[in-house]
């Protein structure tokens, strides 16, 4: 594993880790409301795409450096999210 | 490492699109067995895990800056936060086992116990790394020009977050 030069300052992850909290914080919220249908669904993994996301480009300090396997990481998932929005559609 | 991250991620990505294949076809009974899980304790695990992210996140950018001092408190942290994961969650499994649900309670939980009982020993295995690197970095055997474990350690955990943060929304909110 290459070491990389720090891009990202202590501040910035403390922004990052409360955008995580929010967000599942939100997830939880519309688990709670209790509401379905495919845009509360979509919505839902889309929060999941992002919060996993900034944990790849941003905790895990792959923007910018190991391209390979931030896209790796990234297209599995997209991959998980998609097959089961897909799922979900054909579900309803 | 990262061939190991992927090939551990490629097994929960086969476990995840079954999971969406079987609530598919049993939309019902998914969404019924889904309310009865406890989804603010789902929320709390997320809220740990992500909290022991950003403490071990913390720990590398310390180790950046040759400060080892820093970086083992940020990395007990984040081994603190992790422990709560389990206890959440084995709090969890002890109200469901008692309330008689089992593996062969029906194809939702068959799935809710795997899945959760898979990543749950990731977690564990996940803490154990980040109790070595720890250890290590509490003896001064990291530092900014060579900390290689401490991101290899700490990417193994991203990736046991990563899945939770797919692992949530998927098996306790959506319906």
């Amino acid at each position: 594993m290459n070491t990389v030069v720090s891009a990202f300052p202590p501040r910035w992850l403390d922004a990052i880790w409360l955008l995580l909290l929010l967000g599942t914080g939100a997830t939880w919220w519309l688990g709670e409301d209790g509401r379905g249908g495919l845009g509360v669904a979509l919505f839902i993994l889309a929060i999941a795409a992002i919060k996993g996301g900034l944990v790849i480009s941003e905790f895990m300090a792959l923007r910018g450096v190991r391209r390979l396997w931030s896209l790796a990481l990234s297209a599995w998932l997209l991959l998980v999210l998609a097959a089961n929005l897909a799922a979900y559609w054909k579900g309803i | 490492m990262w061939v190991f991250i992927l090939a551990e991620l490629s097994a929960f990505a086969v476990f995840f699109v079954l999971y969406g294949v079987a609530r598919m076809k049993n939309v019902a009974l998914f969404d019924e067995m889904q309310l009865t899980l406890d989804r603010r304790a789902g929320a709390i695990n997320t809220a740990l895990l992500i909290t022991a992210s950003w403490c071990v996140a913390r720990a590398v950018a310390a180790i950046r800056v040759d400060a080892s001092a820093a970086s083992a408190r940020w990395l007990l942290a984040g081994i603190v936060a992790g422990g709560g994961f389990l206890v959440v969650k084995v709090t969890e499994y002890a109200a469901k086992f008692a309330a008689g649900v089992g593996l062969d309670t029906n194809l939702f939980y068959m799935f809710y116990l795997s899945l959760t009982f898979f990543h749950f020993m990731h977690v564990i295995l996940g803490l154990t790394i980040l109790l070595f690197v720890w250890h290590k970095t509490r003896k001064g055997g990291y530092c900014a020009a060579d900390h290689h474990g401490m991101e290899t350690g700490a990417s193994y955990w991203h990736m046991v977050d990563l899945v939770w943060i797919v692992l949530f929304p998927l098996v306790y909110v959506l319906r």
